[in-house]
């Protein structure tokens, strides 16, 4: 079991400790917001609870999950809206 | 996607103090019992991650009974409909799960009341608890300036806990004035154990101002929030910072309880002496009944817990506690009623419905929610209105509850529900003695 | 009494809006009551899509002409309309539906409408998350989509500014055969003529009006830009979503700006309530999936019913009533009620004012029920 997980966050490998949430990695990897509006302003985490849906990423592939609540696994592929 | 199917006797929706307070005497008591909670986490908002960092006393003994009740915990799990009487649904990472019951504990919780105003979709700019949340599960906060804004004991809570990952808390910045905030202080004496908290988290902000009667009035920045604006009605002023922790109180999230037939009324459900709704075998405990805090949710879920287990009578002598608590949730919601100016921050320009990027200006040409929703979308989004909601109703006196299934952003998949069965496969742990 | 209107129309749903801009613009004094939110009624709760379709030389007329109309105002439409001509994408599973494409494209192209026909790796292309193995497709290139509430809106504020009158939170308890309303507060309005949209519910103000609720349910998906490109219909759509009698589902799926999905159909009778039916909803998407299997793990966000106004011969009631020649009708549109909205504005301007019309109106008109004694099947 180990301590450490590392993922990547567009592109780019980020290691965080075990427990670490997605949205906290991305903050990590140093991006400010996770995700575009709907008129293209930069958006990041409000709620920090899974009720905002500002936090939005994408997983592996699968869009509009909610990086707050998602914890990060050894191998993830994060992108967020650029 | 797999459905699973189970049957508990007891099924409590929400993690928090309330629930684990619910689970812990309904299972101790011999009844098969389900905890369902949407995060990965037990502890709900309050007590969020004290299971990876123990902190808090009185979480650790909570979590622990839990662990040893016998009760099935269900962690990543979102309630979103109930297709059939005694039926609810949720969703997981790997399907959905179809859970019958016979009493139902609603533990739901409460969400952050945001205001809008110019600037407050920038990044960086979150709610104090979410913030803490974050901070929590491994958002860096160590040597990041913060503005902590808003309202609520819960300000200083934050403030005390991003102090305690490494942050720099610039100031804390109440909008109730100093007068208000003074009474409801002294009226802890009612809650020593209130007191006591109160008394260490001032020792350990020594040297962060608290500042009363003052409230944000616009946020600044380029791809995130570097500064933000705070004024006290006569002075404004600017604070530099990276982060600015701003909420307005909470809003109970009842939109289950809405679906399931409990008539919430002025956005609280209604319950009994024994903590029992208006819908037949649904209770209902902690925030969505009034915003309180955990003390009194804990009372309210272990009366819940007792009464669901048919136990009703031994919930008698926890009425008592239950009193004084709400005593202390009529003054910590009158102390912190938000001032009229907060209405007044929002421009033409600000956006108020996030997830469709719906502006202040856009609502002006109508007179009710439902108008406004179809004709702007504004509540038409991933949220369900969960954040434009409560802020337009306190901008614009808007009353807007409307469920409908899924009260939950789900896949489509989760919505195709398996037919009910005659019988059902059962996964009940084995009856334990009754306490 | 030169203050009461020409025209009183009951409904500012989508119908009633067209109407009243046409009327206004024709130079009618107009005067437009809604009891609800303007487009609240069954223009909220529908697909917006605008289709030209096939099933009876009436239906073809009156779709193909309002799409057109459609086309023309395209250019004027405030971008909260969301007009997008993404084009119409009917699927076929086998080579039996694939026959009914050949059948389909002779039909249009004889009369001048745009089609294309695709293979299956054609289609696979033109939608690439359409399952593997489809037969084909026929793409009606010119059909598109809108956002009702808000097209209904504009409607309006075009017959606003030829001098019609709007009042919302107005009920209205019935039509006065002498020309006008009676209010549901007991005043009565007076007009030189009634026109009844009130789509589900116009057989209120004209009773023993032969429309009937229709309930269809909706799902509407957060956004997915180019998962789905076209509004994609299934063949059975015709059979099944047309047929008249049973409930049914037909798979239906409208891409809106913004990426979000609209993912419908179903259709059944005698279902007063618009609370979620399960079994249906469960049949619709279940029907979906067999299209669209990744559409189960993309993100629902909203399910809803509507009731749409359903008539004997799947045709709108377009002209006078039968029980008087100051009762109009201007309703029945069922599922097609968003296309030929601005087709029946036109014809019923035309009507009122007994000016030739671009397509025959008889087929629309309310008489035809008096020849036929027709009945619900």
């Amino acid at each position: 079991m180990t301590d450490r997980v590392t993922l990547s966050v567009n592109g780019q490998p980020v290691t965080v400790p075990s427990g670490t949430v997605v949205a906290a990695a991305v903050a990590v990897a140093g991006v400010a917001g996770v995700r575009r509006s709907l008129q293209g302003e930069r958006r990041g985490p409000l709620c920090g609870m899974g009720v905002c849906f500002e936090c939005r990423v994408t997983i592996n592939g699968r869009p509009h999950c909610r990086s707050c609540l998602t914890l990060c696994e050894e191998g993830m592929e994060v992108r967020t809206d650029e | 996607m797999n459905n699973q199917r189970h049957q508990f006797e007891i099924v409590v929706v929400g993690a928090g103090p309330a629930g684990l307070a619910a689970a812990c005497v309904a299972a101790e008591a011999g009844r098969t019992v389900a905890v369902l909670d949407n995060s990965p986490w037990l502890g709900g908002q309050i007590w969020r991650g004290e299971q990876a960092r123990p902190a808090n006393a009185a979480a650790q003994r909570w979590l622990r009974r839990l662990g040893k009740s016998g009760a099935r915990v269900f962690p990543n799990a979102t309630a979103f409909a109930a297709p059939a009487p005694r039926l609810l649904l949720a969703e997981t990472p790997t399907g959905v799960l179809e859970i019958t019951w016979r009493k139902l504990v609603l533990a739901t919780g409460a969400r952050e009341l945001f205001v809008p105003f110019p600037g407050w979709t920038l990044p960086g700019v979150v709610g104090p608890g979410g913030l803490h949340a974050l901070s929590k599960a491994g958002w860096p906060v160590a040597g990041q300036r913060v503005v902590v804004a808003g309202t609520g004991p819960l300000l200083l809570a934050v403030a005390d806990g991003l102090k305690q990952h490494g942050a720099q808390i610039r100031v804390v910045a109440e909008q109730a004035p100093l007068v208000k905030v003074l009474r409801f202080g002294l009226g802890l004496w009612r809650q020593p154990g209130k007191l006591i908290q109160g008394a260490g988290v001032k020792a350990r902000l020594l040297g962060v101002p608290y500042r009363c009667g003052c409230w944000p009035v616009k946020a600044e920045g380029g791809d995130r929030v570097r500064q933000v604006t705070l004024t006290d009605g006569r002075r404004t002023w600017t604070e530099d910072c990276d982060y600015l922790a701003c909420g307005f109180h909470l809003v109970p999230n009842v939109e289950l309880a809405a679906l399931l037939g409990c008539a919430p009324r002025a956005g609280v459900v209604a319950v009994n002496e024994f903590q029992e709704t208006s819908a037949a075998d649904i209770f209902c405990a902690g925030e969505p009944t009034g915003v309180g805090g955990a003390d009194g949710a804990l009372v309210e879920g272990e009366i819940a817990g007792l009464a669901a287990t048919g136990l009703a009578e031994r919930a008698r002598p926890l009425f008592g506690r239950r009193a004084a608590w709400h005593h202390f949730r009529d003054a910590l919601n009158q102390a912190f009623a938000l001032r009229a100016e907060l209405r007044q921050l929002a421009t033409a320009d600000t956006i108020v419905c996030r997830c469709e990027d719906v502006r202040r200006g856009s609502l002006a040409a109508f007179d009710d929610w439902r108008t406004a929703k179809l004709h702007t979308r504004c509540g038409m989004g991933a949220c369900q209105g969960r954040t434009c909601g409560p802020a337009a109703q306190f901008l614009l006196g808007w009353e807007n509850l409307s469920v409908r299934p899924p009260v939950f952003s789900v896949s489509v998949g989760a919505l195709v529900c398996a037919e009910t069965p005659s019988n059902i496969t059962t996964s009940i742990t084995a009856p334990k003695p009754t306490v | 009494m030169s203050d009461a209107p020409d025209i009183l129309i009951v409904g500012a749903g989508i119908v009633g809006a067209a109407c009243a801009a046409e009327c206004a613009r024709a130079g009618l004094k107009v005067l437009v009551l809604e009891r609800g939110p303007i487009g609240g009624g069954v223009t909220g709760a529908g697909m917006g899509h605008l289709v030209v379709m096939d099933d009876s030389a009436a239906q073809f007329a009156l779709t193909s002409y309002s799409r057109r109309l459609w086309r023309e105002l395209a250019p004027q439409l405030p971008a909260e309309v969301e007009y997008d001509p993404c084009g119409t994408m009917w699927v076929a599973v086998d080579d039996e539906e694939m026959a009914e494409v050949r059948r389909k494209e002779r039909f249009y192209q004889e009369r001048g409408v745009r089609v294309e026909v695709l293979d299956g790796s054609g289609l696979a292309q033109a939608e690439p998350n359409l399952r593997p193995g489809l037969a084909g497709g026929l793409r009606v290139t010119e059909d598109g989509v809108l956002y009702p509430p808000c097209a209904a809106g504009f409607l309006l504020n075009q017959a606003r500014a030829a001098g019609a009158a709007v009042r919302t939170g107005v009920e209205v308890r019935s039509l006065l055969p002498e020309g006008g309303a009676l209010l549901a507060d007991g005043t009565r309005v007076a007009a030189g003529l009634a026109v009844n949209a009130a789509g589900p519910w116009s057989p209120a103000l004209t009773p023993g009006l032969p429309v009937r609720k229709r309930k269809g349910h909706l799902v509407i998906t957060d956004r997915y830009p180019g998962f789905v490109r076209h509004q994609i219909v299934e063949l059975g759509y015709l059979k099944s979503a047309h047929a008249v009698a049973a409930d049914s589902v037909a798979f239906n799926i409208q891409p809106r700006k913004g990426g979000q999905m609209l993912i419908g159909s179903s259709r059944q009778f005698d279902a007063e309530g618009t609370e979620i039916n399960q079994p249906i909803l469960d049949r619709m998407l279940r029907r979906a999936f067999e299209y669209l299997p990744g559409l189960a793990r993309v993100s629902a966000i909203r399910c809803w019913a509507g009731h749409r106004p359903a008539t004997p011969d799947k045709l709108p009631f377009i002209g006078p009533s039968l029980a008087s020649e100051k009762i109009w009708l201007a309703t029945g549109h069922e599922g097609l009620g968003i296309t030929t909205a601005l087709g029946t504005g036109r014809l019923l301007a035309e009507l009122v004012l007994k000016r030739g019309s671009e397509i025959p109106t008889e087929p629309y008109l309310p008489s035809r029920l008096a020849k036929k004694g027709a009945q619900h099947d």
